[in-house]
């Protein structure tokens, strides 16, 4: 069973939201999606500065099976990216919730973070989808 | 659920994730694919392939059957062991399936025996095909489904296989040459493979499956799974059947040319005709390697355009973790460049035309 920790939130299309409490949020993808992806090779980021819509493309992660979409789970200013996977792309298979997060966002819409899940409700969804 | 091999609970307990391969439950990975393809590059590993199809072909016809069923020609293996690889073609030159044929008993014994290795997904329709051609001739199609195969493939492989078996055995594998097996106590040792490296390939008894399969592992060898399995090969420039070539397209256009055996030119193949009539018009297509050096991974299926604006389209592709950046191998009319652009994702991307294979023996070759 992958790892879902409690104290962060989710979107449906399986990336990761952390409350950094200052009005930013860092996102990556769950361990669940890193395990259906297999060994990341290769992760393209949104740019700092980009303005990002929720549910826009936000990058996209290539592995040795598919390559896949990171989408933005909130509206915001991108305010930072992890450029650590661009030499270590692999970061996001050993520490999705860590040293593998992707990029951090200022938020915009504060009521568009009632719509993400817990991690009872992200579980949940991973089962359905099984 | 699927069919399983003799080492399905030995891939379980070693941590495997499993898929369906062709009916079968095989391991995709232990854990990381990247990782077991470059400890088959720099070290070795071992792959459970128990699903592919043993058919051992006996009989005084034995050695014409195969002469005919097959486009390379048995009659090239002198000495008893010795292998080829070849193409099974339909009539019009299409591909049916890629097997290696061993001779198995000395050439000069009346009534040759040959063994053939075939592909699981096709293991149907091959003993059809095969059982169809064979029923005017003297000859008797045994499948061996009782033997499980263990590939041991990487630099070190041979030297660590040795340590765990006895000295005869041993002495035996210092005997062999590349693409030859020998038969020793109801096992088939044979130095071929799938990945480019030098190796291993043995067929064994089920029963005595798991237990070498431990020895193997205790002696530092690997587990690796299809995954790394299908990135190996890709990199040393070795078809995948049903993705690089199938029964519509023949083996002049799969980079298959060399396992077709022209001479004699009385010998009539299954298929000759057809690629003789291809041969003389040129064929209008070639199987090439593609080399992307920028980011991103080229994938099969992608679309192709050549500097003259004709389409092909990629057949396999990947990352390749030996040279840090995607290779492939695509499907492409015939063109007088060396690049060609590839429609990735909407974008337009330039890629290098380059003579398969990439890698060889842990290293870079194509240029």
């Amino acid at each position: 069973m992958s790892s879902i920790p409690a104290e962060l939130k989710y979107v449906a299309s399986h990336e990761w939201i952390r409350d950094e409490g200052d009005g930013t949020f860092t996102i990556g993808v769950t361990d669940h999606a890193q395990d259906l992806l297999g060994d990341v090779v290769f992760v393209e980021l949104p740019e700092v500065g980009d303005e990002l819509a929720a549910g826009d493309d936000a990058g996209v992660v290539e592995s040795v099976k598919a390559a896949s979409d990171i989408y933005a789970p909130l509206t915001g200013e991108v305010i930072a990216i992890n450029e650590d996977l661009e030499d270590a792309p692999e970061l996001v298979n050993s520490d999705p919730y860590g040293d593998g997060w992707f990029f951090r966002i200022r938020i915009s819409d504060p009521a568009e973070l009632d719509d993400l899940l817990d991690a009872d409700g992200y579980a949940e969804h991973c089962e359905s989808e099984s | 659920m699927g069919n399983k091999t003799a080492l399905h609970a030995m891939h379980l307990a070693m941590g495997a994730k499993l898929v369906d391969f062709g009916g079968w439950d095989m391991p995709l990975n232990y854990g990381s694919q990247v990782e077991e393809h470059h400890q088959v590059r720099t070290d070795a590993g071992m792959f459970d392939v128990s699903h592919m199809t043993v058919v051992d072909v006996t009989g005084p016809d034995a050695r014409e059957y195969l002469r005919l069923l097959l486009a390379n020609d048995v009659a090239r293996l002198k000495q008893k062991g010795k292998a080829l690889y070849s193409a099974m073609l339909n009539e019009q030159g299409g591909v049916i399936d890629d097997l290696i044929v061993y001779l198995m008993t000395d050439s000069e014994v009346v009534g040759e025996g040959y063994r053939l290795v075939v592909n699981c997904a096709t293991r149907e329709k091959d003993l059809r095909w095969m059982s169809e051609r064979a029923a005017k001739m003297d000859v008797a199609l045994t499948e061996q489904p009782e033997l499980a195969m263990i590939a041991i493939q990487g630099p070190t492989a041979i030297e660590k296989a040795k340590s765990v078996l006895s000295p005869y055995r041993q002495a035996l594998i210092d005997e062999l040459d590349v693409f030859q097996g020998h038969e020793s106590e109801g096992w088939f040792i044979a130095r071929t493979g799938y990945t480019g490296e030098d190796g291993l390939e043995i067929m064994l008894p089920e029963d005595e499956a798991a237990g070498f399969w431990q020895q193997l592992a205790e002696a530092g060898v690997k587990p690796c799974g299809l995954g790394a399995r299908d990135t190996l090969r890709l990199e040393a420039g070795m078809n995948l059947y049903g993705q690089d070539m199938d029964e519509n397209v023949t083996p002049l256009v799969s980079n298959m040319a060399w396992t077709v055996a022209w001479e004699p030119q009385d010998r009539s193949f299954v298929g000759r005709a057809a690629l003789e009539a291809e041969k003389v018009q040129g064929p209008a297509y070639k199987l090439v390697g593609l080399v992307m050096e920028s980011r991103g991974v080229l994938r099969a299926h992608q679309r192709v355009i050549t500097a003259e604006g004709q389409e092909g389209e990629i057949t396999s592709g990947s990352f390749s973790p030996t040279l840090g950046y995607s290779v492939a191998l695509a499907r492409l009319p015939i063109t007088q460049s060396d690049t060609a652009e590839v429609d990735m994702r909407g974008k337009q991307v330039c890629v290098k035309i380059v003579r398969p294979p990439f890698v060889r023996n842990g290293k870079k070759v194509y240029s």
